[in-house]
């Protein structure tokens, strides 16, 4: 229990929520009560039972549509932490055990990369090239890949110097079973712990996008495309931008915290990383 | 030494090469000007015509020299809203960015760094865990999010702030904190694991056995050895306090070079895009460059491991 910790439960339950939206949702995701238009929620004298969380101005479920948004936003986010997962612990793993130009080639590549002010850099892409889910999910994995190969490089590096990494070499292990058979197991805690807290950033770098209207495309609900569509009704209509925002705090908090209590649990000497 | 520093200014030239190829890039596959530019009347030899004039007809990688040669001179085309250059449309906006980014700078320090010493003085124990508390939820909190909540509290409810715009300190007020609470949550972690760190350190214990007081021990002795890290950090994060700003910008409508370039966005108005894109990542590489630079004239242990 300690290891998944309250940050886990909470991300667990959004997970949830999102696998069985379609059950959950009271309403379907593009209906329009029209009689009920910017209705408030339940808790207040005004609000319905029909809709706990209230109507935006077409008359749509906030309720619903934030439980659908939760498949967006998760799923986006986890598919591009999985990718760049992928590709930058690969990348860390050669850079790390090869050495040499490979190891040049790629950190001087992670060195450019960062060197750009990330947002902006996303901002122009995602202006350009329209935005597309495959873009998006393009310009999240551009921003965590960098990450992973930089920490799995280190990992390695220290790694290649133990003894059952001498011993295997010594056997006449080839390089490929060394990366795989020996160094690969030690750098699976560490990637645990990191795509956690990268789950967190990438929710927010999405979220972000939607906002500003490059992100997520309406009509499919995104939680950052929620709250931009309260923005005009920040005056009086305040639980349109207000709950879809307040969920992602509580998304990327569980992240967070998840990834706090998986690197206590896993490894203590990971205390520095993320 | 000076190989250090050659070193350094042919990465951040490299860099600065690389913002360029890349913003080539994503205007090549953005699609062919002469659809987006022309009516869509336009015949297939008027179009023939306007490649040829603006030399879309050549290879690639000559089109790239080419479009290098302007922005060496500082040259990134008209706008094609305004008629203008669009390096004249950028600057205009330099100013108000400025000043929103060094006041947010300013208070994410005098609101970090303090945050982050206490914390370390007092590791583990009650206040440490409430001041990284904070830190957690400030960096769970989105910007965009967070600036609508204050406008609602403090411009819709209470009155005490205009809901955006651009002009007196009261309009700086919102924006310039919301810009600065995520810089303070980082600032405050990096601080506070670096102040521990050096809280261990021999020249820590030294200074005690002196008979120092606790605060000039911590200030003076670990606060100026754990500072280098966090200068870094600071210059690392500042790539990331511009984004912030797009995204606080068009939150307040603060007339900055965020809503420019997401107004230009908006008309397709890609030359004003570039220039302000480009013109961010250069002084983001050249500021952090100078930093690194700085350091060594700061830090006699990086000179030597740099010579």
């Amino acid at each position: 229990m300690r290891v998944v910790g309250a940050g886990g439960i909470v991300l667990a339950v959004i997970v949830l929520v999102a696998l069985t939206a379609p059950v959950l949702a009271p309403h379907p995701v593009t209906a329009f009560d029209l009689g009920h238009r910017l209705s408030p929620p339940v808790w207040d004298a005004r609000g319905v039972w029909d809709h706990p969380l209230g109507t935006d101005a077409l008359g749509r479920d906030v309720a619903s549509r934030i439980v659908y948004a939760a498949r967006t936003s998760l799923g986006i986010a986890g598919v591009a932490v999985l990718v760049a997962a992928a590709i930058g612990i690969l990348l860390g793993l050669v850079s790390g055990y090869a050495g040499k130009w490979a190891d040049a080639l790629i950190m001087r590549l992670a060195d450019v990369q960062l060197s750009f002010p990330y947002l902006l850099l996303a901002i122009a892409v995602m202006a350009l090239l329209q935005p597309s889910l495959l873009n998006l999910v393009i310009v999240l994995v551009l921003r965590s890949w960098v990450v992973y190969a930089r920490l799995i490089r280190v990992v390695t590096l220290s790694a290649k110097q133990r003894d059952f990494v001498v011993a295997a070499r010594a056997l006449g292990a080839s390089g490929l079973r060394i990366v795989f058979r020996h160094l690969a197991p030690n750098v699976v805690g560490p990637s645990i712990v990191v795509s956690s807290f990268q789950l967190a950033e990438l929710i927010i770098v999405e979220s972000s996008l939607s906002f500003l209207g490059l992100g997520v495309q309406p009509p499919t609900p995104s939680w950052g495309g929620m709250v931009s569509e309260g923005r005009e009704y920040v005056g009086t209509a305040w639980w349109l931008s207000a709950l879809p925002g307040l969920v992602i705090v509580v998304t990327v908090l569980g992240a967070n915290l998840f990834g706090d209590a998986l690197r206590r649990s896993l490894d203590p000497r990971l205390r520095n990383v993320g | 030494m000076h190989g250090y520093v050659a070193g350094r200014l042919l990465q951040a030239a490299a860099a600065l090469l690389g913002v360029t190829a890349v913003a080539f890039l994503l205007v090549s596959l953005s699609g062919d000007p002469a659809f987006i530019l022309l009516s869509p009347e336009a015949g297939e030899e008027q179009r023939a015509a306007f490649r040829k004039l603006y030399g879309l007809d050549q290879p690639l990688p000559l089109q790239y020299a080419r479009y290098l040669g302007h922005v060496v001179r500082g040259d990134f085309g008209s706008s094609f809203a305004q008629g203008r250059p669009a390096i004249v449309v950028v600057l205009e906006r330099v100013p108000a960015t400025l000043i929103l980014t060094a006041v947010a700078l300013a208070l994410g320090i005098v609101m970090g760094i303090p945050a982050g010493v206490i914390a370390a003085v007092k590791a583990n124990r009650g206040l440490d865990r409430a001041v990284m508390a904070l830190v957690l939820l400030g960096q769970s909190v989105p910007t965009f999010w967070l600036g609508l909540v204050m406008i609602r509290i403090f411009a819709v409810n209470l009155r005490w702030l205009p809901v955006s715009g651009y002009g007196t300190a009261l309009h700086l007020a919102m924006p310039a904190v919301v810009l600065a609470l995520y810089l303070a949550a980082l600032l405050a972690r990096v601080t506070r694991s670096e102040m521990v760190e050096a809280l261990t350190q021999d020249y820590v214990r030294t200074a005690r056995a002196k008979g120092l007081s606790e605060t000039a021990v911590t200030i003076a002795h670990a606060l100026k050895n754990a500072l280098l890290p966090i200068v870094t950090l600071i210059g690392l994060q500042l790539g990331a306090l511009l984004g912030g700003a797009v995204i606080t910008e068009t939150v307040f409508a603060w007339p900055g070079i965020g809503t420019l370039v997401l107004d230009a966005i908006l008309r397709k108005d890609y030359p004003v895009v570039l220039a302000a894109v480009e013109l961010v990542a250069a002084a983001f590489i050249v500021i952090n460059m100078s930093l690194d630079l700085l350091y060594g004239v700061l830090d006699p242990r990086v000179r030597a491991a740099r010579a």
